[in-house]
């Protein structure tokens, strides 16, 4: 028999319980995840936690909840509605609008002191904490990153008598390349483009960023309050994009759909596509041709971006359940579990010391592509990440779309999304 | 009498409180909300009066959206009306087959619209999708319908034809079949021509359900977009964005609560106004039984 005093005994003694010791008393967590590419990713995080229960008890329901937009829209309207999840990945460069939104909770709020916090964040690679900083504090821990890199068809490479070996490295180079692997019928219809890459909204921006590193710009601050669109090399960068269609015709005209290139890709109706890492393992499973992965040619050399999710604690959870958030990020993130999930799914695993386990040594020996993003982390910058970003993207991505259908010159086009995101980040300017 | 009230409101108490709690209180709350500044982390709402919506007349999106909705609207309604009496007439006469035929003219209405947006975004798709591959062999090219400023409206508005003529079709039949066959007697005894038979006998008798159909029509040209959602979600460059599009853009990505208020009353007193033409005008020229 429990007597009324035992337990009223119990729950004080319980209630004055230092946090890590509560935490085990939270059972129960939501989790809520974008996916971005094809292949069997909510088996692989089912598993995860799965695996996380049997160990620890505590019980993470992993809630899918669509593209990186999607995720966003859910997570943020299921926390303004005063319930939500305890944490989510959402995509990395969305720091400063969550920020701005008041519903983040700092890394350094989870129940980890200073020290072992930093020895845990300074095992990530840096560049994907590019995204992650703010006010002196880290917000977000990577976890689904990427660069954008290059699939290509060798065998269409050698048909046209490209070397397979050795994919462009420079603008001039890819341009060529992909006229010359632009196939026409005898009607004079095209049977395969040479370069498609993805302008629809959600995904115009990330491409955009990587061309605007490959002319050598950057097109924010970091402290995500200005922009830098007007700017000669941002519009030689749109030239040149759109250049693959008008020019060499190497390119559908209009824009092309990010979900529409794995297909297009895979059955063969584009030569190039401009895609994330993560997409590796679902094309490696699907290609029936022997295909190639490259790092992003650049105006003279090879230049990308990084992307993809990191995961993000909110504020509204209590304190045992940040905690318990917590365990689960860092189950993840051990360098065992980040070079499984590499090895799944083709993302990039976040940690040098993934790349020390066994497992990823030897699948990257016998799969010699899924190390080909991990080279090109030097000359990868953080995506573009302001507040109000998804205005921004949108002011971004209405004008590139705009260009891209002919209807702005790439000036045009650049001063216009210039003028709407000053307008946007006016309020957030200081001084 | 008094106990007679109190029953009466007894009554319709359910359907009040969830009427106000989902349709009154919320279009009054957006009212409200249309007169202040959206709330930021630390920044609370600020009353701004009309700001907000003369901030609307200089917005370029905004009028795009309107004028998107316009042509969508002035597309869809006719067609998808015309369309579903066709269908309608077709399947009331006699044909082999019959049933086969209504229940084909009326399984996109039993699918999801996100069904429907997926398999349509094949249909759509360039080079090997459904459309290019059947106009291939006539010497058509690659057209990148829903990537393209010119094609983009137009699938959309296909789609949502495609979608709505049957459940409209529905409608029309019940009327037809619940026409008196003694008139139909009397006009073949008099003569009278199929077409005039139409025109002056089965129209006019249709006209209630016209009206009905219509309402509804107009009601989903504005309500109408989650294809816009699956399939190019207002792009390219703003070409499909339709004023409800705006409206969840506004408020679910950008969380711009003020914007997406501001929006939502000019709808409602956009739609306010078609009822009132539609009920007021058109319902007074109507011969109802």
């Amino acid at each position: 028999m429990i007597h009324r005093r035992t337990l009223l005994a119990a729950t004080a003694a319980s209630l004055a319980a230092p946090t890590i010791v509560r935490a085990q008393a939270v059972t129960k967590l939501s989790f809520y995840y974008p996916i971005a590419v094809g292949g069997p990713i909510p088996a692989i995080i089912d598993g995860y936690c799965a695996e996380f229960k049997a160990q620890t008890g505590i019980e993470v329901t992993p809630v899918y909840a669509g593209n990186y937009g999607e995720t966003l829209t859910k997570a943020v309207t299921a926390i303004k509605g005063g319930s939500g999840p305890q944490f989510a990945v959402l995509l990395a460069a969305e720091m400063h609008s969550l920020q701005d939104m008041d519903i983040l909770t700092p890394l350094d709020s989870l129940g980890l002191d200073a020290a072992a916090l930093k020895t845990w964040t300074d095992g990530f690679y840096p560049a994907f904490l590019a995204n992650s900083r703010a006010e002196g504090k880290l917000w977000s821990v990577p976890f689904q990153r990427s660069t954008a890199v290059m699939y290509y068809n060798k065998d269409a490479f050698a048909e046209v008598g490209l070397d397979p070996a050795k994919f462009p490295r420079t603008w001039a180079e890819l341009e060529a390349a992909a006229a010359k692997l632009t196939k026409k019928d005898a009607s004079g219809r095209v049977t395969r483009w040479g370069v498609k890459m993805a302008a629809d909204v959600g995904n115009a921006q990330w491409t955009f960023g990587a061309l605007a590193n490959q002319a050598g710009h950057i097109l924010m601050n970091e402290a995500g309050t200005e922009t830098y669109f007007n700017h000669p090399k941002a519009i030689e960068a749109l030239t040149y994009w759109r250049g693959l269609a008008a020019t060499h015709h190497a390119s559908p005209d209009g824009i092309a759909n990010w979900a529409q290139l794995s297909p297009d890709f895979l059955e063969g109706n584009a030569a190039i596509v401009q895609h994330t890492t993560g997409n590796l393992t679902n094309v490696k499973a699907n290609a029936k041709f022997n295909f190639g992965v490259a790092g992003l040619p650049g105006k003279d050399g090879p230049r990308t971006v990084v992307g993809g999710g990191n995961i993000y604690f909110f504020k509204h959870a209590s304190a045992a359940e940040r905690a318990a958030a917590l365990k689960f990020t860092q189950f993840l993130a051990a360098p065992e579990r980040a070079a499984d999930w590499s090895i799944k799914t083709g993302y990039i695993a976040t940690q040098p010391a993934a790349y020390e386990t066994k497992a990823l040594k030897d699948y990257v020996a016998g799969f010699p592509p899924a190390d080909v993003a991990r080279g090109f982390l030097p000359v990868a910058v953080g995506e573009l990440s302001t507040f109000e970003n998804q205005r921004v993207y949108a002011a971004l991505t209405n004008n590139i779309q705009a260009s891209l259908n002919l209807t702005k010159s790439p000036a045009q086009a650049m001063a216009d999304t210039q003028v709407e995101a000053d307008r946007i980040l006016k309020p957030f300017k200081k001084g | 009498m008094r106990k007679e009230t109190l029953q009466a409101w007894a009554l319709i108490l359910p359907a009040l409180l969830l009427l106000v709690a989902f349709t009154h209180w919320p279009a009054v709350a957006t009212l409200v909300d249309s007169f202040y500044t959206t709330p930021k982390g630390s920044r609370p709402p600020r009353f701004v009066g009309l700001e907000n919506f003369t901030d609307l007349w200089t917005d370029p999106v905004f009028w795009r959206a309107m004028h998107n909705n316009a042509i969508y609207a002035i597309a869809t309604i006719p067609i998808s009306i015309v369309l579903a009496l066709a269908m309608a007439l077709a399947v009331n006469t006699a044909i082999p087959g019959r049933a086969l035929v209504r229940m084909a003219y009326f399984t996109p209405t039993m699918l999801p619209m996100i069904a429907v947006a997926n398999i349509w975004l094949f249909f759509f798709t360039p080079d090997y999708g459904l459309f290019d591959q059947i106009l291939a062999p006539f010497g058509g090219g690659r057209h990148n319908w829903l990537g393209d400023t010119a094609t983009a409206l137009p699938a959309m508005i296909a789609v949502a034809v495609w979608k709505e003529a049957g459940f409209f079709m529905l409608f029309f039949l019940a009327a037809l079949q619940a026409m008196p066959p003694d008139l139909k007697e009397a006009a073949n005894l008099e003569g009278s021509s199929r077409w005039n038979f139409f025109r002056r006998v089965t129209l006019p008798l249709l006209m209630p359900t016209t009206l009905f159909v219509l309402v509804n029509a107009v009601i989903n040209a504005f309500r109408l977009v989650d294809h816009v959602v699956v399939m190019t979600r207002g792009g390219p460059d703003n070409a499909t964005t339709l004023l409800l599009y705006y409206i969840y853009e506004a408020g679910f990505r950008f969380w711009d609560t003020a914007l997406a208020s501001t929006l939502t009353v000019v709808l409602l007193i956009l739609l306010g106004l078609l009822a009132w033409l539609q009920f007021g005008v058109l319902g007074k020229r109507i011969h109802y039984r």
